[in-house]
Parts: C-alpha cells; sequence; structure tokens
C-alpha cells in the first residue's frame, strides 16, 4: 500500500472504449430481444457483438500497449489484480444464483410438490399422480412439460471431462512455473496445451448436449431438471469459451514475448479465470451429475 | 479523437467539449455526471410518483387506467431505486473517495466511466418502454419493482424482455463501479491511512461495495432465469416442470434486501461526516460505527425472507427470520446512539447540511421503528402489501437516503464548485421539504393499519381523506425540489467563495485542498499521521 | 427543529387515541379470530415500545439541540467514546428484543397450527376473481366484484361498500375451526381478511394452508393483497359468518341451485333468453377485461366488438372462450363455466354492440366442443 509514496501516479488519458462498449452492449441487447421477438436474427445483434469484440481487442491492446511501454506503476498492477479478483468473485456469486435454484429445487420445492413438509394438500389436490424423485423422469404436469427419458450420468463424457479441466488446471500452473523461471520453452508448451485441452472440453461438451438432445430426450424445456442442468452447465461452457479464448491470447502474446519473469500480470488474471472454471465445475460435477 | 496518442502532465489540463465527458477518466467529471443523472432521474421517477399520488387524490378512476397505473408504480419504483438512490451514491464515492484518501482519482479511471455510460443506456431502454406505451404501442413493465414471477414470465408484457436486459446493463454498471471503489480504497490510500483511520463514509462505501459485487450477480441471475422462463421453455418458476414462483422470489430477495442497505449505508457514512462538523466535536465511538456497519451488512444476508412472510414458508423459517431481522435494530441501534452521543454536549450550528442531517436521525429512526414492526411475523401477516409498507420504507428511502443526499450535496457543495450556496434558500428548501415529506408519508401509516392494500388505483371509502392528505403533501415535496435545483445552479454559476475548509468544524484530507478542489485531487499523496 | 418534532408528537397522540376519532380508522382492527386478535396484541406490544424508545431517543436529542448549541455559547466537550454506555444501549436492546420476540413466537406458533379443523375450504385465485370450493361438499363457485363500472368511471355516487363488494359472498359458520386451502390458477393472488387477521398467498401449482375461528356472525370484508395485474384493486373477498344452522340452510340451497344451474345445460333457449343471459354473465366474466362495451384496452386486451373471430367461424370463437389462449390472460373458461352460460356469452359477443353474426350457440354445442 505504500508503493504510492515514490513516483507520479498514473492516470489514463482520456479514452474512447467506454463509449464504444455501452454501445457495443446497448446494440446487442436490443438485438438479441428483436431476435427473441421476431424468431429471426436481427441485424443488430451480429452488428453488436461485432462491436464487443472490437471493443475487447481494442481496449485491451491499448491496456497491452501501455504496459509495454512500461506505463504503469506497481501500484497500477495492483489495482488491476483487485480488480480481477473481485470480478471473478462477482462470477462466483452469479453462478451461486444458478446452484442456489438447484439447491431449492432438489430441497425444498420437489418434494413439496410430492407431497412433503407441510405440503400434503399441495400432492392430493394438484399433483395426485406426482412423484418426488431426483432427477425428474416425470414432472408434475406431463402433458405441459415433457420429461427427459433418461437422466445425464455422471461416468462417461461428463467424467473424462472432469479429467480434462484438472488436467488443464495443472499444465496451466506447469505453464505458471516455467514463466517464473524463465523458461519460455515450458511456458509454451504448458500453455499450448492447456489451450488445447479447454477446446477438447468443449468439443466434448457439445457432444454432451447432442447427445442429451436427440438420444435422452433432455432438453433445456423439460423441467426444473433440464433447466438447472442446461443453464448451469451452459453458463459454464460459455465461461470455458471465454477462458479458452483468453489462454489462446495470452499464448500469442507469450509467442511473442511477452511478460517477464516477475510482470505478467495479464497472464496471472487469465490463470486466475480458468482455475475459478475449473473449481466451478468441480461444484457441478458434483450436484449436477453426481449426487 | 484518440486518447492514446499524445502525453502530457499538465495536472489541471481539463479536456475540452462533448469529449471531456464522452470519454473521461476523471472522478469529478464522471462523479458530477453521476450526480446529474441522478437528479435527472429523480425528477422523472418523481413526475410518476405525482401521477400515482394524483390518481389517488380521491377514490374512483380519474386519470389513468389501471393497467398503466401498475407501470407507473413499477418505473417509480424502479427508476427511484436504480436511477436515482445508487446513482447519486455512486457519484458522491466519485467525488469524494479520491480526496478522502488522498488519491489523485479511482483506481480504474476508463472503467468508472463505463460503470456511468452503461446507466443512460439502461435508463434509455426502461423508459423506450414507457413511452412506447404512452404512444399507445404495448406495455411497459407493469409487475412491481419487484417483478414476481409468473407475472412478470409468463403473463408479462414485450417489453419485459428489454426491462430484463436493462436490469443486466444495470448489474454491470454496479458491479464495476463496486470493484473500482474497492480498489480505489485498498490500493490508494495515502500513506499512513490505516484502515482504522478512514472516514467513515470511506468505510460505509467499502462495505456497500462488497454488498454490492455480493448481490447485483444475484440479481443478474435472477433475471436471466426469467429470460429462459419466458422465451427458451425452462420451468424454474412453474410448478409444472418441478420450479416454484416462491423460488423466484427467494432469490430476488437475497438480492432485494442488501439492496435496501446498500441504499442506507452510505447515507449512513455521510450523516457520520455532517453531525461531527457542525457540533464541532469528533465522532462518537468510531470503530463501534465500523463494526456496526459490517454487521448490518453481514445480517443483510440472512434476512431476506422477512419480505415473503406470507408466501406460506415452513414455520421454522418463518421464526427464523423473524430473529434475525430483529437482530439489526441493535447495530442500527449503536448508529443512532453514536451520532446523539456526537451531538450531546458539542457546540451545534444549523446549516442546511445539518439540518437535513438531524431531520435524517429523527425520521430514519421512524422508519426503522416500522421497519421492527414489519419483521414481527404474526403482525406482518396484518401488514404485508399495505400502505404501513409504503409508509415504512418512504421513510427510510425518502427521509433517509434522499435526504442524506441532499444533506451531502449542501456539505460538499462548496468544495466542489468553490462558492458557496444560498443559505436562505437551502433553509426554505429544507423546511418545506422536511414538513411536506411527512405530510406526504405519515398519513399512510393510518391507512395502511386501516387495511388499504399497495398498488391499488382505486380504493374504498374509508381510506379518502388521508389519502387525500398525502397526495397534497406529495405536490408540495414534488414542487420544493425546483428550489433544490436552483439552489445547485445558482451555486455551479457563482456565489459567494468558499475557503478551503469551508465549515468551522470540517475536519478531513478534503477539507485540506483548495475549494474548488483541483481537476486530479492528490497528484502527491498527503501523509496522514 | 421544534417545527419537525411537535407534529410527529402529535400524531403519535392521535394514534393513541384512535377510539376519539370513530370515523377514520387509525389503527389495526382487533377483528374476530384469535388471530387477529394475537396479531393486533402483538402490534400495540411492539409499537408502544417503539413510542417509548422513540420519546426517550428523541427526548434526548431534542434536549441536545436545543441547549447544546453555539449560538448559546456552548463551548464542545472532546469525548469520543465510553465503553459503559456502549455496553448499555447493545445490551438494552438485546432485552428488549427478547421481550418481543417471545409473544411473537406463541403467536406464530398458533396462527401456523391448521391440525383439527373442523372443515376446508379451497380458494383458488383468479385474474380478478376468486374461486370457491367447499371441500366434500359438491359446492363451488365464483366471487367476482360487483361495483358497477359507472360508480368507478365516477358517473353514478359509490355505494356504501364501493369497491368491496361481490356477486357471490362465500358464506361460512361461525365457532368452526375452518381451514383454507389457498392456490392460484394464473399469477400469485393473496387471500386477506383483515377481521380474520388471515393473509396467505394463493401460489399457482401449490397450496398454502391458513385458518380461522370465527367468534361473531356478521359480514366481513377484504381484498387481495398481491399485485396480480390489471385489475389487483378490484378483486375483493366479501365472507359472511352465520349461525351453524343458517350456514346448513344455505349450503343445502346452493346444492340445489347448482344442479339447477348444470341442468340448464340440457334445454333448448330463445334468442331472447340467450342474449338476456348473455350480458349478465359476460359483464361478470370476461367485462373486466374486454370491457362492458366489448371494445377491449388497446395492446392488453383485444376488442370483441368487431373482432374477426367474434364475427367469423363460430367453432374458432367456442374454442377460444372454451379452451383460452395459453400463455395469455385468456384463461381457459370451459373450466369455469357451465354450458348454458358460455353458450349465452358467445351468442351474445356475437350479436352485441353492432356485431352481427347473426347465429345463436346453444349449450348442447358447447358440451359437444369440450
Ligand atoms: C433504505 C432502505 C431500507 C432500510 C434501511 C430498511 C430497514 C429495515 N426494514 Fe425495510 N424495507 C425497505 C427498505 C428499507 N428497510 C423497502 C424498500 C421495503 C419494501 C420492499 C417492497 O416490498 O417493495 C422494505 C420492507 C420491509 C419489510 C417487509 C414488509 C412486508 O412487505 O411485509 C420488513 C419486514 O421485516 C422490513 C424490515 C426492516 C427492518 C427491521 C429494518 C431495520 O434495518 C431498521 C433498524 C432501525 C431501527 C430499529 C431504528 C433505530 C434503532 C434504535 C433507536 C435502537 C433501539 C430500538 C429497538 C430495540 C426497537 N422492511
Ligand atoms: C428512493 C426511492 C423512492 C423515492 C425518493 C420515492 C418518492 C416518492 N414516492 Fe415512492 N416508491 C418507491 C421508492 C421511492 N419513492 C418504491 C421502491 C416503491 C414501490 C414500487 C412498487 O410497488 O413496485 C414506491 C411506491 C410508491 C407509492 C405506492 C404506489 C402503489 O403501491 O401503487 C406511492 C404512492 O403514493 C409513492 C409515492 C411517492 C412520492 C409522492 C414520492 C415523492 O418523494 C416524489 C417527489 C417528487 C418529485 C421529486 C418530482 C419533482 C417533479 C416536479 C416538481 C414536476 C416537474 C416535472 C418535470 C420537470 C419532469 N411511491
Ligand atoms: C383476464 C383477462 C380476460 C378475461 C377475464 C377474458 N379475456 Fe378474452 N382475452 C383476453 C386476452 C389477453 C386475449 C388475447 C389473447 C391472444 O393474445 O390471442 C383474449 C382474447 C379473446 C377473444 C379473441 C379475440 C380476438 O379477436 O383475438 C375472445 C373471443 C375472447 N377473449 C372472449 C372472452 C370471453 C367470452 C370471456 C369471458 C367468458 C373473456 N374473453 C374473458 C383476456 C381476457
Ligand atoms: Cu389478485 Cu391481486
Ligand atoms: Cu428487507
Amino acid at each position: 500500500m505504500s508503493t504510492a509514496s515514490h513516483g507520479e501516479y498514473y492516470i489514463p488519458e482520456p479514452s474512447k472504449w467506454p463509449i464504444v462498449g455501452t454501445v457495443a452492449l446497448t446494440t446487442s441487447v436490443i438485438g438479441a430481444v428483436n431476435t427473441i421477438h421476431a424468431g429471426e436474427m436481427s441485424l443488430l445483434l451480429p452488428v453488436g457483438l461485432l462491436m464487443i469484440a472490437y471493443l475487447f481487442f481494442g481496449w485491451f491492446g491499448s491496456v497491452i500497449d501501455e504496459s509495454m511501454a512500461g506505463k504503469y506503476s506497481a501500484q497500477v498492477d495492483k489495482s488491476f489484480r483487485l480488480g480481477m479478483m473481485w470480478f471473478i468473485f462477482s462470477e462466483v456469486m452469479f453462478f451461486a444464483a444458478f446452484f442456489g435454484a438447484l439447491f431449492y429445487a432438489r430441497v425444498l420445492s420437489v418434494p413439496w410438490l410430492g407431497g412433503a413438509g407441510n405440503n400434503a394438500a399441495t400432492h392430493e389436490f394438484l399433483w395426485p399422480a406426482f412423484e418426488a424423485v431426483w432427477p425428474l423422469l416425470s414432472n408434475p404436469d406431463n402433458t405441459k412439460i415433457v420429461a427427459p427419458a433418461e437422466a445425464m450420468g455422471a461416468m462417461g463424457l461428463p467424467a473424462i471431462n472432469t479429467a480434462i479441466l484438472l488436467t488443464s488446471s495443472v499444465t496451466l500452473t506447469w505453464a505458471h512455473h516455467a514463466l517464473r523461471a524463465g523458461n519460455r520453452l515450458h511456458l509454451n508448451l504448458g500453455l499450448g496445451i492447456t489451450v488445447l485441452l479447454g477446446c477438447i472440453f468443449l468439443v466434448l461438451q457439445v457432444e454432451e448436449y447432442i447427445h442429451a438432445y436427440n438420444e435422452l430426450g433432455l432438453t433445456m424445456s423439460s423441467g426444473i431438471y433440464g433447466s438447472t442442468f442446461f443453464l448451469l452447465t451452459g453458463f459454464h461452457g460459455f465461461h470455458v469459451t471465454m477462458g479458452t479464448t483468453m489462454l489462446l491470447v495470452i499464448l500469442i502474446r507469450c509467442l511473442k514475448g511477452h511478460f517477464t519473469a516477475d510482470n505478467h500480470f495479464g497472464f496471472e488474471a487469465v490463470a486466475w479465470y480458468w482455475h475459478f472454471v475449473d473449481v466451478v465445475w468441480l461444484g457441478l460435477y458434483i450436484f449436477v451429475y453426481w449426487l | 479523437m484518440n486518447a492514446v496518442v499524445e502525453e502530457h502532465h499538465d495536472h489541471d489540463h481539463k479536456p475540452t467539449g462533448i469529449g471531456r465527458w464522452l470519454f473521461s477518466t476523471n472522478h469529478k467529471d464522471i462523479g458530477s455526471m453521476y450526480l446529474w443523472f441522478a437528479f435527472t432521474m429523480f425528477f422523472i421517477g418523481g413526475a410518476l410518483a405525482l401521477l400515482i399520488r394524483a390518481e389517488l387524490f380521491q377514490p374512483g378512476m380519474q386519470i389513468v387506467e389501471p393497467e398503466f397505473f401498475n407501470q407507473l408504480t413499477t418505473l417509480h419504483g424502479l427508476i427511484m431505486v436504480f436511477g436515482v438512490i445508487m446513482p447519486a451514491f455512486v457519484g458522491l464515492a466519485n467525488w469524494q473517495l479520491p480526496m478522502m484518501i488522498g488519491a489523485p482519482d479511482m483506481a480504474l479511471p476508463r472503467m468508472n466511466n463505463w460503470s456511468f455510460w452503461l446507466l443512460p443506456a439502461a435508463f434509455g431502454l426502461l423508459l423506450a418502454s414507457l413511452v412506447m406505451s404512452i404512444m399507445g404501442l404495448g406495455s411497459a413493465p407493469n409487475f412491481g419493482w419487484t417483478f414476481y414471477a409468473p407475472l412478470s414470465t409468463t403473463y408479462g408484457p414485450d417489453s419485459t424482455d428489454y426491462f430484463i436486459f436493462s436490469v443486466h446493463l444495470m448489474g454491470i454498471s454496479s458491479v464495476m463501479g463496486a470493484i473500482n471503489v474497492i480498489a480505489t480504497i485498498m490500493n490508494l490510500r495515502a500513506p499512513g491511512m490505516t484502515y482504522m483511520k478512514m472516514p467513515i463514509f470511506v468505510w460505509t462505501w467499502f462495505i456497500t461495495a462488497y454488498l454490492l459485487i455480493a448481490v447485483m450477480p444475484v440479481l443478474a441471475g435472477v433475471v436471466t432465469m426469467m429470460l429462459t422462463d419466458r422465451n427458451f421453455g425452462t420451468s424454474f418458476f412453474d410448478a409444472a416442470g418441478g420450479g416454484d414462483p416462491v423460488m423466484f422470489q427467494h432469490v430476488f430477495w437475497f438480492f432485494g434486501h442488501p439492496e435496501v442497505y446498500i441504499m442506507i449505508l452510505p447515507a449512513f457514512g455521510i450523516v457520520s461526516s455532517i453531525v461531527p462538523t457542525f457540533s464541532r466535536k469528533p465522532l462518537f465511538g468510531y470503530s463501534s460505527m465500523v463494526y456496526a456497519t459490517a454487521s448490518i451488512a453481514f445480517l443483510s444476508f440472512i434476512v431476506w425472507a422477512h419480505h415473503m412472510f406470507t408466501v406460506g414458508m415452513p414455520v421454522a423459517g418463518e421464526l427464523f427470520f423473524m430473529y434475525s431481522t430483529m437482530l439489526i435494530a441493535i447495530p442500527t441501534g449503536v448508529k443512532v446512539f453514536n451520532w446523539i452521543s456526537t451531538m450531546w454536549r458539542g457546540a451545534l450550528t444549523f446549516e442546511t447540511p445539518m439540518l437535513f442531517a438531524i431531520a435524517f436521525i429523527f425520521l430514519f429512526t421512524m422508519g426503522g421503528f416500522t421497519g421492527l414492526m414489519l419483521c414481527i411475523a404474526p403482525a406482518d401477516f396484518q401488514y404485508h402489501d399495505t400502505y404501513f409498507v409504503v409508509a415504512h420504507f418512504h421513510y427510510v428511502l425518502v427521509t433517509g437516503a434522499a435526504f442524506s443526499i441532499m444533506a451531502a450535496v449542501y456539505f460538499w457543495l462548496p468544495k466542489w464548485t468553490g462558492n458557496m450556496y444560498d443559505e436562505k434558500l437551502g433553509k426554505l428548501h429544507f423546511w418545506l421539504t422536511c414538513i411536506s415529506a411527512n405530510v406526504l408519508f405519515f398519513p399512510m401509516h393510518f391507512v395502511g393499519l386501516a387495511g388499504m392494500p399497495r398498488r391499488i388505483p382505486d380504493y374504498a371509502l374509508q381510506f379518502a381523506e388521508f389519502n387525500q392528505i398525502a397526495s397534497v403533501g406529495a405536490f408540495v415535496f414534488g414542487f420544493s425540489q425546483l428550489i433544490f435545483l436552483y439552489v445547485v445552479i445558482k451555486c455551479v454559476r457563482g456565489g459567494e467563495k468558499a475557503t478551503d475548509k469551508v465549515w468551522e468544524g470540517a475536519h478531513g484530507l478534503e477539507f485540506d485542498l483548495p475549494s474548488p478542489a483541483p481537476f486530479h485531487s492528490y497528484t502527491t499523496p498527503p501523509v496522514v499521521k | 427543529m421544534r417545527a419537525v418534532t411537535r407534529p410527529l408528537g402529535l400524531v403519535c397522540l392521535l394514534l393513541a387515541s384512535s377510539p376519539t376519532l370513530a370515523e377514520y380508522q387509525l389503527n389495526l382492527e382487533p377483528g374476530v379470530t384469535i388471530t387477529s386478535q394475537n396479531a393486533y396484541d402483538i402490534h400495540q406490544i411492539v409499537m408502544w415500545i417503539c413510542v417509548v424508545i422513540g420519546i426517550v431517543v428523541y427526548g434526548v436529542m431534542t434536549y441536545s439541540i436545543l441547549t447544546h448549541t453555539k449560538a448559546r455559547g456552548h463551548k464542545p466537550a472532546t469525548f469520543d467514546d465510553n465503553l459503559t454506555v456502549e455496553i448499555l444501549w447493545t445490551v438494552i436492546p438485546v432485552l428488549i428484543l427478547i421481550g418481543m420476540a417471545i409473544p411473537a413466537t406463541s403467536a406464530l406458533l398458533a396462527m401456523e397450527d391448521v391440525s383439527d379443523s373442523d372443515m376446508s375450504i379451497k380458494v383458488t385465485g383468479y385474474q380478478w376473481k376468486w374461486h370457491y370450493d367447499y371441500v366434500g361438499e359438491d359446492v363451488s363457485f365464483f366471487s367476482n366484484m360487483n361495483t358497477p363500472m359507472e360508480q368507478i368511471k365516477n358517473l353514478e355516487a359509490k355505494g356504501e361498500n364501493y369497491l368491496l363488494e361481490v356477486d357471490n359472498k362465500i358464506v361460512v359458520p361461525v365457532d368452526q375451526k375452518i381451514r383454507f386451502l389457498f392456490t392460484s390458477n394464473d399469477v400469485i393472488h393473496a387471500w386477506w381478511v383483515p377481521a380474520f387477521g388471515v393473509k396467505k398467498d394463493a401460489i399457482p401449482g401449490y397450496i398454502n394452508e391458513s385458518w380461522a375461528r370465527i367468534d361473531e356472525p356478521g359480514i366481513y370484508r377484504g381484498q387481495c393483497a398481491e399485485l396480480c395485474g390489471a385489475n389487483h384493486g378490484f378483486m375483493p373477498i366479501v365472507v359472511e359468518a352465520k349461525s351453524e344452522e343458517d350456514y346448513l340452510a344455505w349450503l343445502g340451497e346452493k346444492k340445489t341451485a347448482q344442479a339447477a344451474a348444470a341442468e340448464s345445460g340440457n334445454k333448448v333457449w330463445t334468442m331472447d333468453e340467450l342474449m338476456a343471459h348473455g350480458e349478465t354473465a359476460y359483464n361478470t366474466s370476461c367485462a373486466a377485461c374486454h370491457q362492458v362495451g366489448g371494445e377491449g384496452l388497446p395492446n392488453v386486451f383485444p376488442g370483441i366488438k368487431g373482432s374477426a373471430i367474434a364475427t367469423g367461424d363460430v367453432a374458432k370463437h367456442i374454442d377460444v372462450v372454451v379452451n383460452g389462449v395459453a400463455g395469455t390472460g385468456m384463461q381457459a373458461f370451459g373450466a369455469q363455466l357451465n354450458d348454458a352460460d358460455l353458450a349465452a356469452i358467445i351468442t351474445y359477443e356475437r350479436n352485441a354492440w353492432g356485431n352481427n353474426a347473426g347465429d345463436m350457440v346453444q349449450p348442447s354445442e358447447i358440451k359437444a366442443a369440450r
């Protein structure tokens, strides 16, 4: 904290990126709603998404340039670290909402619909045929919401995916050690393998979704089991996609010779993010697939 | 305009033109934008409230259709909460935090600007649906600011999907703002300013920022579930597929209750800055203030279901949430008692900020008492969803949060502009506001206890008199705010020069800076003993 | 400052002396059940404790404001903490809160105990009316607000029970433990009768329970207490508590009347009969949304006047009304109304307000379409 006492503070120049970001997000969300409502792609959506991509490349690009130009003091570095840490915490809370929904359904609402607690009347008057077993292979109202034929098992693809993600965390840590030890070859190798594992994970995840939709009848709209399954794994998959992309960018930067043994915030931020995505997966594996 | 091109070290050089605001990386400019945004929204949200009060002036439907009335209520609540109180506090944080901790700016200035600019976008989306509704094209959100499912999912109007994304944008804005506050406070304090030497306003915002980071993403989560329930066939809130409409309320209030403390903790910080200044006495019980704030924040995570006593929770749950809520009275009481002890045996003067701060202590405490009554579950079965609740939360929000913001503006305006505001008009504004607020909100206790439900466009005859009084109060209150606007503009334009210290009893790093404060607050850190 | 405290003090006094201001009700009503009585008592206790704490807190503060001022030349003290008082003002509130929690807990436990009831009534919320089902008795009916539109639109003088009157009251016996089962057909509603101290949410897909044992015969009024859409303000509740014999007599009459209504679906109606009955039934069941004149509400509820469906193919019209439109306010009225009502309403819609389809729908056609 006392780093402030020497040297001048760094204050960035006025920047267009926040405005670009605002326009990009607004365009994308309007595009998204219009797409949903019209049932066909609204032009605003791809335009907005392209702007978001431009934003990321532009904003991070200028930050990288500034960083490479040595403009950042240790204090700025610390602000970035704090920013990344608390951003990840906010992501944890975002997932917490969906885990909360899962636990609520499993521990409370589904048993209640089956007559548990003081909900005997709920069962008797409204859903006499419903039996509360998780995962739900029969919904309270099967005519309105068609239940899946089969639940997603914990073995097979999900288990392989768990192994892949855990391994990727190890390879990433290996790369990090290599970076600190100044071993560029191992760094690039470790990172490269991590990116590869991320991609394999995503391919297998898509495979699993296809299996769920085509063979198990497990879809977003097959009741609360499908809802929690797809939103949790879906948002996780989205984060893996983001993480893999960021790792790829970091890999490219490493190949270009960016980062030094003791100055590599960009690398670390992405590593934290990747570990976070990993931990979320463990929670998913346990509560969505396994128990 | 390309920002990265040229370098300069002239710290008082201000960018000019519209670019100064669009591309700003300056905490003061961004702070001003937040405050003006909040002020604008206050008038819009207030105008909706005045329409509500006009319709409720007497029984019968006079001005609006029931359907439109619900849109008014919903947008009034949403705008006041997300568009007025929260941005105003962020604006104050932007202006004050760097000055108070001896920093040049916020830690992440570009992100700071993004946090701001997302807000006009979010409210643009929201208000667009209101304009469309007035023009007869579809309906604006009409399900209350709490947007309970399935009224907002299966039965929500088309504009609900825009509303959902608008909430996402507000959420991103708040989370980034909070991250910035945390990074600033943790990283940019002047040498020697340990945590337990930080001004209380800084402390309250520090803790508020944690609340924001913890709950805004949960709000984002719940609106996302709404989005998929509405459009992609999920059944989070539909019993037919094993979900539960009440689950919506649990997730919402897990956000919603901490949210109401997000709207009061910075207010506590403001009052804790003002009361010692005009008592000419140090703040009583600094460390207990800090611990009390932290306790309130902690408790706020485990009390949410006191908004849901009537949803049919198991009785053990009801008892738990009743007890945990009652506990909040203790740290809050500590705060009230500390303020009074600060005033005790001081040398009080009553400039406008102090008047608002004193009114805050009186009236917030009133709202706290009714809060305590509400948390008694067996009694809440009678109060819930009546005007008694409306009275409660307007006491804590209007005469609490909004009064604290007015107090803060009067308190720091001379520092911001270098000019003293017009004290006579300030006092006039205070008295009109304070009296009319009570005329407006006090009768709501009575109609509530007598059985008037909230969110109704028309009511039975026995509630007529008190509604009439409230409506009169509302109009006086509303138009008194034009005085406030005038005083602020007048002060920005000029006036008697303020000294650097501004107030005789003032303390704190911000009062060591010249008035008006330089563009980049502390470029070399002051040393705090 | 006095200008603030005076009115505040005054209103506190008003609050206390509520009986003297009989024409305005300022406080909770004690009600006619043990539950409402409990709620009232605990309310009084907590409110008075708060008033007393308020007097102390505001008193000290006011004293300080009046005397410790610079204007009076008061020199500021310099103290900034005092462990003893800080401990005191933490511990004393704890004790006070415990004092409140004890009666609150016992009241709550009593309220939530629905066991050993004498009878059950299932209450279902609809946009915007209540449906009552006397469990095991084969008696069930809808209850709609029947305050005329003219009164709401200020075209007529408002009646005594403006907005708090319904076509079918629910009738219950006194001195029996009545169990209520709440659920909903669409959005969340809340059934609230202040005199019983019962307010419970009616949640679609779930059943909540509550109970009341009413001490005195009489008519008790309440309202829906959860925002449920446009006409949330217009779904009142009226309960008539009667002696056991009167209640049983009413139940008997109700059964006979329902049997007769079911019978009416078997006869062939004339156009005039259909139109006359249709108008009443339409105004009760449909006008809340489609309006008395059939013009609807722009963008919210389509008009029936001139609507393609109401002037076109009759089978489609019957289908919309009987099966509703999923995911909209348009409910499946087949489950709510009997064949005769539906036939009359549809006939009326097709021939009123300048709609001149000219055709008639008989109850038998509805039966066939179900
Ligand atoms: C700034 C916002 C704010 C604040 C600070 C509070 C503070 C409190 N609120 Fe409030 N509340 C709202 C905003 C706020 N509330 C809103 C917006 C709603 C409605 C939402 C909606 O439905 O739309 C609401 C609704 C609400 C309900 C739900 C009512 C219902 O819908 O049925 C309840 C129930 O428990 C409640 C309780 C409390 C309590 C116990 C406090 C406590 O924090 C108060 C503590 C303070 C004191 C008690 C006074 C000072 C203490 C002393 C002087 C010490 C001694 C006192 C004693 C020992 C008694 N609030
Ligand atoms: C911080 C928050 C805040 C603030 C400041 C206010 C301020 C006011 N509120 Fe607010 N209110 C809420 C938060 C707030 N409210 C919330 C959360 C709800 C619940 C919503 C829900 O149920 O979902 C609510 C609900 C609510 C209701 C209940 C509605 C219902 O249940 O149907 C009422 C009714 O009287 C009301 C009235 C008022 C009034 C008269 C003011 C006054 O203080 C407003 C003062 C007016 C002005 C400041 C306007 C100034 C304008 C002019 C002078 C006109 C000139 C105009 C232009 C230039 C455009 N509010
Ligand atoms: C709760 C509000 C509500 C009530 C009560 C209601 N309706 Fe509707 N009605 C609607 C809505 C909303 C639609 C539009 C549905 C859609 O989107 O297609 C509708 C559509 C219709 C239509 C089709 C009109 C058209 O041109 O598309 C008919 C006919 C109709 N209702 C008849 C009735 C009848 C008969 C009743 C009473 C027995 C009734 N409605 C009661 C809300 C209501
Ligand atoms: Cu039904 Cu409100
Ligand atoms: Cu709360």
